[in-house]
């Protein structure tokens, strides 16, 4: 009796939990409200499972606990019973499956319209490189990567002079406009991670991978590194501001470009030589 | 209906295997050290993954310690944590779980419930022991070598594995690496007897499908075992390489805190491919023996047939084979072609129907049973509270698209450990309280038993259901402090803080139960041979615990399937398994 009262509550609790917990997600910044639905529905339904499930046990432990003189019931197999239960299970798997799929799809399918941004990690910290007025970033390699060419940009690409380099500073997004977001890393594995954005995707030392998304929400959001990347990797941080339009050409127009920093760099390079000379 | 005199051992037919000679032991040492009994070799297998266990359950204290009250103790820093996650997960998955399910429960259970005297090649099974015992001396070590264990996390990616700004990169990852070789060389010795011995040392009578359950589970996880192993023996050995001469398996063209490196040219994906198409195997070979064990533990102790044997048999199988093909469930934010997320989210989602299957079948053996709520019912009831939880969730993040957010954050340490740490340690206890009496000819204490169980349920239930909703709402996982930051509210410090609390009262219940199982070696009650009137044959064998060669003079015969509970007409609500059938037609009419 009190154990099938135990188990009952262990189900009512959950549901209760689930439902008046102050523990839920972060309100959602950008177009994939999608992703959020999916989960919502297969909340619904493995809860409606785990509830029968649970339930059902707890009433057999009540009904069926050991007295004196009771005989438990002899029947093997009843295929009948287990086709349906096999066929029920397939349904609701069906249905959390069919819309997980089709929201993946929408999630690999970049639209046509979107701006390319790079995000790099590097232990411990973020890079993030805007294609400059020619709209196009230039190629890059670990190769090329010095102290004077931190993100390893092709200084002999004629489209990656204009690109805004930003080393350690925020990210801006306007909002409305999709994004394609560039992952690169130079070292060891990590993960572009804005909780509110809910898109996140490895970076791989050796390939280039990317996801899309469209802010709908203005704010400043923090990056966190959701790939175990070394000993700092939980301080391993950022900030994403997305602001209207044209705050954000604004703050585009006082960013330095590839030429810049690397001509000053030069530049500041000579002093330093001649004047140890 | 006349009852016809009726020779019942006419209809089975004859072993396919003649008996073989048993090697005999002649001193202390070749019976109790470098015993090739199968029963000492259990033994020595249990003992040394739980005290490898302890060692991992110690860890975990240190690791809720840290994350319940950050930056309260100095003696845990960073470096340390990342040490801890890594040994705590490492030294659960293989070297605990695996370890024990099938070398100890294997090697008790396999020859004992198919009716043979030993496992088939004694003197290599007595060698896997060893080998196993060398890994886990090789692991411990790396406590003690300059710079400590490994902290690259259970999953050791690379490139971070092997370099610098990963804890344990001078000998840490080396020695994880040699210990995991060795144990998988351990562990396919130990793999070959289970499978030859299930197949070929099945007494007479013993049909596959007249075998316990448990013996499915184990029998299918170790054909599994044998085939996953492989790719993580030569991931390890690539990555070895790749530490020690400079090879570039998995290292790509780097940089490392602003200095070129002289790799390139290796993919870390492929690591993970490799890893993982172990790795997830892996939970099967974990979750297979805990499936079937429970399955006779639900049998015996509700006094009832399991429901749909051979829909069980069948889950059992194809949820192994389907094993085989999900595997990159666990990098659909790898980087890897974003195509394969629709192969792998329907494979993954596929594998949950018989699961569900198995399930279904576990509450409706319940259903107008006659259940004894003994200590291992209680913990087979927990596990499939705790199973079905930690199962639903994987429903989450086997879907591709809903893994995207989840992944790598709090609610997939959740997760797993529900399903494959809470539910798999539910049958590990349970299984325990069930057979300790065949393994030592006494019970172990009831009370005792039964405040572990509530202790330990309710604990772990209460630690990691709400842990599931810090990673919804985007807790990183592996993060020894989350820091500041906006979107966490100071109550999530408060529930971490909660968790810990109840994470160190269910570690006390465990030395109660190690109490229990030392102070029930002598002064328990003393058990009888079949205390739970079971019908398998490991509680006919004529002494308890079992002699060497288990039965005497002669091996049993076996007439019926191993759940012939409260057959209607039967004198005793169990009809052993060796016990003739006195008509053609007789009571029990399943397999």
């Amino acid at each position: 009796m009190a154990v099938a009262i135990i188990l009952l509550l262990v189900a009512v609790g959950s549901v209760l939990f689930h439902l008046f917990s102050p523990w839920w997600w972060t309100p959602i910044a950008t177009n994939w409200r999608y992703i959020d639905d999916t989960i919502n529905i297969t909340f619904w339904i493995t809860g409606a499972v785990f509830f029968a499930v649970i339930a059902f046990m707890a009433y057999c432990v009540f009904r069926f606990h050991h007295k004196e003189g009771r005989q438990a019931a002899y029947n093997p197999e009843n295929k009948k019973l287990e086709w349906w239960l096999t066929i029920g299970t397939a349904i609701g798997v069906g249905a959390m499956l069919a819309p997980g799929l089709i929201v993946w799809h929408q999630f690999v399918t970049v639209p046509a319209d979107a701006t390319e941004i790079e995000v790099m990690g590097q232990q411990w910290r973020w890079s993030f490189r805007l294609p400059g007025k020619d709209g196009r970033m230039g190629t890059s390699d670990v190769r090329n990567i010095s102290s004077d060419n931190p993100l390893g940009l092709n200084p002999d690409d004629p489209h990656g002079q204009d690109d805004v380099v930003i080393e350690s500073g925020d990210l801006h997004l306007p909002i409305g406009k999709p994004v394609k977001v560039l992952l690169r890393s130079v070292d060891v594995l990590h993960d572009f991670y804005v909780p509110e954005f809910r898109a996140k995707m490895d970076m791989v030392p050796g390939m280039v991978t990317y996801f899309w998304i469209t802010p709908i929400r203005t704010g400043t959001f923090d990056v966190l590194c959701a790939e175990l990347c070394g000993l700092a990797h939980a301080q391993m941080r950022a900030k994403v501001i997305v602001e209207e339009e044209n705050e954000y050409h604004a703050w585009l127009e006082k960013q330095q470009t590839f030429a810049d920093s690397s001509g000053r760099r030069a530049v500041m390079r000579a002093t330093y030589k001649s004047g140890g000379e | 209906m006349v009852d016809v005199p009726y020779d019942a051992i006419a209809d089975i037919p004859p072993a396919e295997v003649a008996e073989v000679d048993l090697y005999h032991p002649k001193s202390w040492w070749t019976q109790y050290v470098f015993s090739q009994d199968a029963k000492v070799i259990a033994i020595q297998y249990s003992l040394t993954a739980s005290a490898i266990g302890l060692v991992a359950l110690v860890l975990s204290w240190l690791m809720r310690l840290q994350l319940g009250f950050p930056g309260t103790f100095s003696f845990i820093d960073a470096n340390q944590y990342l040490q801890f996650i890594t040994m705590h997960g490492m030294i659960m998955v293989i070297y605990l779980l695996t370890a024990l399910f099938l070398g100890g429960f294997g090697n008790y259970l396999i020859p004992l419930m198919v009716g043979a005297r030993d496992m088939v090649f004694p003197y290599v099974n007595m060698l896997s022991y060893w080998v196993y015992l060398l890994a886990v001396v090789v692991l411990a070590s790396t406590f003690f070598v300059p710079g400590g264990p490994t902290g690259a996390g259970w999953t050791l990616y690379p490139p971070q594995a092997i370099l610098s700004g990963t804890p344990g990169q001078d000998w840490g990852i080396i020695l994880m690496l040699a210990s995991l070789i060795l144990f998988i060389i351990g562990f396919t010795m130990g793999g070959l007897n289970y499978v030859v011995t299930v197949l070929q040392a099945r007494t007479r009578g013993m049909t596959l499908m007249r075998m316990p359950l448990t013996v499915w589970g184990i029998f299918t996880a170790t054909v599994m075992a044998l085939l996953a192993f492989p790719a993580l023996f030569v991931a390890s050995v690539m990555m070895l390489f790749d530490r020690v001469l400079g090879t570039s398996f998995f290292m790509p063209a780097l940089v490392e805190m602003g200095q070129q490196m002289k790799y390139g040219g290796g993919s870390p994906i492929l690591f993970q491919h490799l890893f993982w198409f172990f790795g997830h195997p892996e939970v099967y070979i974990v979750a297979l023996p805990a499936f079937g064990i429970v399955s006779d533990l639900i049998s015996t102790h509700a006094r009832k047939n399991i429901f749909g044997y051979r829909m069980m048999v069948w889950a059992i199988v194809g949820i192994g084979a389907l094993s085989f093909v999900v595997w990159a469930h666990h990098m659909y934010v790898s980087g890897m072609h974003p195509q394969f997320g629709f192969f792998f989210a329907t494979t993954t989602l596929i594998i949950a129907i018989p699961t569900a299957i198995k399930v279904y079948n576990w509450v409706l053996t319940l259903w107008r049973g006659d259940i004894h709520l003994t200590v291992p019912m209680l913990f087979a009831l927990g596990f499939i509270i705790t199973f079905v939880n930690g199962g639903l969730t994987g429903l989450f993040l086997g879907n591709v698209v809903v893994d995207v957010p989840l992944s790598d954050t709090m609610f997939v340490v959740a997760h797993f450990h529900m399903v494959m740490g809470v539910a798999p340690i539910m049958v590990v206890l349970g299984a325990i309280y069930h057979w300790y009496p065949k393994v030592t000819g006494r019970m172990l204490d009831d009370w005792l038993g039964k405040f572990h169980f509530w202790v330990t349920f309710l604990g772990a239930y209460l630690i990691f259901f709400p842990m599931h909703y810090l990673g919804l709402l985007g807790i990183p996982r592996r993060y020894h402090d989350i820091g500041e930051v906006a979107f966490i509210p100071s109550s999530a410090h408060t529930l971490n803080a909660f968790i810990t609390v109840v994470a160190l009262t269910v570690g006390f219940a465990q030395m109660v139960f190690l109490f229990n199982l030392v102070w029930s070696l002598f002064k328990g009650r003393p058990s009888g041979g079949n205390p739970w009137r079971a019908t398998t044959l490991e509680w006919q064998t004529p002494q308890t615990p079992p002699g060497h060669g288990n039965w005497g003079k002669e091996l049993p015969v076996v007439y019926r399937w191993a759940y012939d509970y409260s057959v209607p007409g039967a004198a005793q609500d169990f009809i052993p398994q060796n016990q003739p059938r006195t008509t053609r037609a007789a009571q029990g009419s399943a397999p």
